[in-house]
């Protein structure tokens, strides 16, 4: 089961780290990582395996809001199904 | 990414953190025939062991959706059998019991409104019928979440315009009684033709004849998605705008079928239909009108809004319908008048009238929805709104529906502000020439002819 992690926001030392040193505490697997910057301005998408995160996913998800809102960024974390429901026939 | 693109991830996101996508509601319906009896007290007793029951985990399970996806949900709610099917013999006071029974439900569960305190009466009145009609007023006032909605006409019935009637001095009698809260209590009563058995929005959700025991139907919004993708299709011509639509809506409903899909498995029952309905609100960019504006109207109302919307909404059904298995309720563009900024400008700025409203709800969703008429506009002149918006349905074989304040004291030029999702609507001139003795005919409008099709 995956999710899709995105974070946005003005680019800053140790984004990556931070969240992915998150993901690693409550053992969520990172499968791929795509990034962006453009001017001063960081987008990532983060593909995570979360069918063994020792947490429940909506707490996950708080957590993951927390941890952006302590950064000034926006952090979010998705299931990944509603992406493909969307763009996927 | 290998598996869904940047751009792909970043449009959802973009969708709901922007453009204000999200899902409007999702909606348990519950059947109450079992909950029939000869004492009031014993029903309203079942009744709400039975709501509470169903539904305790409505919202929670909701919640939960909303937070695993991301996409914000902002309604939970229920819709029962329309209560004057109840098997019995109830009394108007009876009837006031079982709606204050519905909206102590409806506060147990944490749900903002509860639909069903409804007749079907296109053909004729029961007893019952004619009881709980008469006590819609005082429910209305005595309740807060309890909504209400009376079926007075279908394509093969005809229009029942004692029924009319009836409903143009029952709607007096609400905005008098909740004469102190603006006139809300006409804000939760709709008066339909051809009132559809699944629909998942209120003020008009029942929970039909023809249903299962408990079902979830789920209902999508998107005003402001569908805006900003033809505001990004900039100058093109009607072809490509349709597709611009179809493909939006076919996302929009793709999660919609994605939630209803979830929830059904979540709570144990039954998916009934998604709703592809484009729902606006009155925030900013959430605005049907701003949709018809950005296809190159300068104020909606203006010629050629009929056509925007004719086209806007047939392109939402073919768009929308790909993407669910299953599609129902009321399917199509909403204009409610209060509930929508763009709307609330066309009629504040005289683009837009109730005559050119009645125009549009031939070629789109619902109908005369969340407009306020001055409070003097007497009962006949309130039957006569109804019996035109209820022809335009019977006649075309849709739905319509009429969803009237005339606001207590006050006058064109004034305004009623309910705030949150009923938004504020300005006070609309009505005609000043009678039709009381039209009205004052009584009997059936028989009816329509489906052939000779002119």
């Amino acid at each position: 089961m995956n999710a899709i992690i995105t974070v946005v926001g003005k680019d800053g030392k140790g984004i990556i780290a931070s969240v992915s040193a998150r993901c690693a505490e409550v053992g969520a697997n990172i499968v791929e990582i795509s990034q962006t910057v453009l001017k001063d301005y960081f987008a990532m998408i983060m593909l995570i395996d979360i069918s063994e995160l020792n947490m429940p996913f909506t707490d996950f998800v708080d957590d993951m809001r927390r941890l952006g809102e302590s950064r000034d960024l926006d952090i979010r974390a998705m299931h990944e199904d509603i992406f493909n429901s969307m763009h996927k026939i | 990414m290998s598996i869904i693109s940047f751009e792909d991830v970043f449009e959802t996101i973009n969708m709901i953190k922007e453009e204000n996508l999200d899902i409007r509601t999702i909606t348990m319906g519950i059947s109450l025939y079992d909950c029939a009896g000869d004492d009031v007290d014993t029903v309203c007793e079942r009744i709400y062991d039975k709501i509470t029951d169903k539904a305790r985990d409505l919202v929670k399970v909701g919640c939960d959706i909303e937070k695993q996806y991301g996409i914000p949900i902002i309604n939970k709610r229920v819709s029962v059998t329309p209560i004057a099917l109840l098997g019995g013999r109830y009394t108007k006071d009876d009837y006031v019991k079982i709606a204050k029974t519905l909206d102590r439900a409806a506060k147990a569960l944490g749900i903002n409104f509860i639909g069903g305190f409804s007749a079907l009466v296109q053909k004729g009145f029961t007893d019952n019928s004619r009881n709980l009609i008469a006590a819609i007023p005082e429910a209305l006032a005595s309740t807060e979440r309890v909504c209400s909605s009376v079926n007075v006409a279908s394509t093969k019935a005809g229009i029942n315009m004692d029924a009319v009637a009836i409903m143009g001095d029952i709607i007096k009698e609400t905005a008098y009684l909740t004469r102190d809260d603006q006139s809300l209590g006409c804000a939760k009563l709709v008066v339909f033709a051809n009132a559809p058995e699944d629909n998942p929005f209120m003020a008009g959700a029942f929970h039909g004849v023809g249903e299962a025991e408990t079902v979830i139907n789920v209902g999508v919004s998107g005003p402001g998605v569908v805006s900003s993708a033809i505001k990004r299709a900039g100058d093109c011509n009607f072809s490509e705008l349709a597709d611009v639509i179809k493909k939006t809506a076919f996302k929009i409903t793709r999660m919609g079928q994605l939630v209803a899909t979830e929830a059904s498995k979540r709570l144990g029952v039954p998916f009934g239909i998604v709703d592809l309905s484009l729902a606006p609100t009155p925030a900013v960019g959430d605005s049907v009108a701003h949709i018809l504006e950005g296809m190159g109207l300068e104020r909606c109302g203006t010629h050629g809004t009929t056509a925007a919307l004719a086209m806007l909404n047939d392109a939402v059904k073919k768009g929308g319908v790909m993407a669910s298995s299953h599609v129902g309720g009321l399917s199509g563009a909403f204009i409610p008048v209060s509930e929508d900024a763009g709307m609330i400008d066309a009629v504040e700025c005289g683009a837009l009238s109730i005559e050119k409203l009645e125009a549009m709800t031939a070629v789109c969703s619902v109908g005369l929805d969340m407009i306020a008429v001055p409070g003097d506009t007497s009962a006949a002149t309130v039957c006569g709104i109804i019996a035109d918006e209820i022809s335009i349905g019977v006649a075309n074989t849709k739905t319509t529906a009429v969803r009237i304040i005339p606001a207590y004291g006050k006058s064109v030029g004034e305004a009623v502000e309910f705030g949150g999702l009923l938004g504020y609507a300005p006070i609309m001139r009505v005609s000043e020439y009678s039709c009381a003795d039209f009205i004052a005919r009584g009997g059936r409008i028989p009816a329509p002819i489906h052939s000779l099709k002119n």
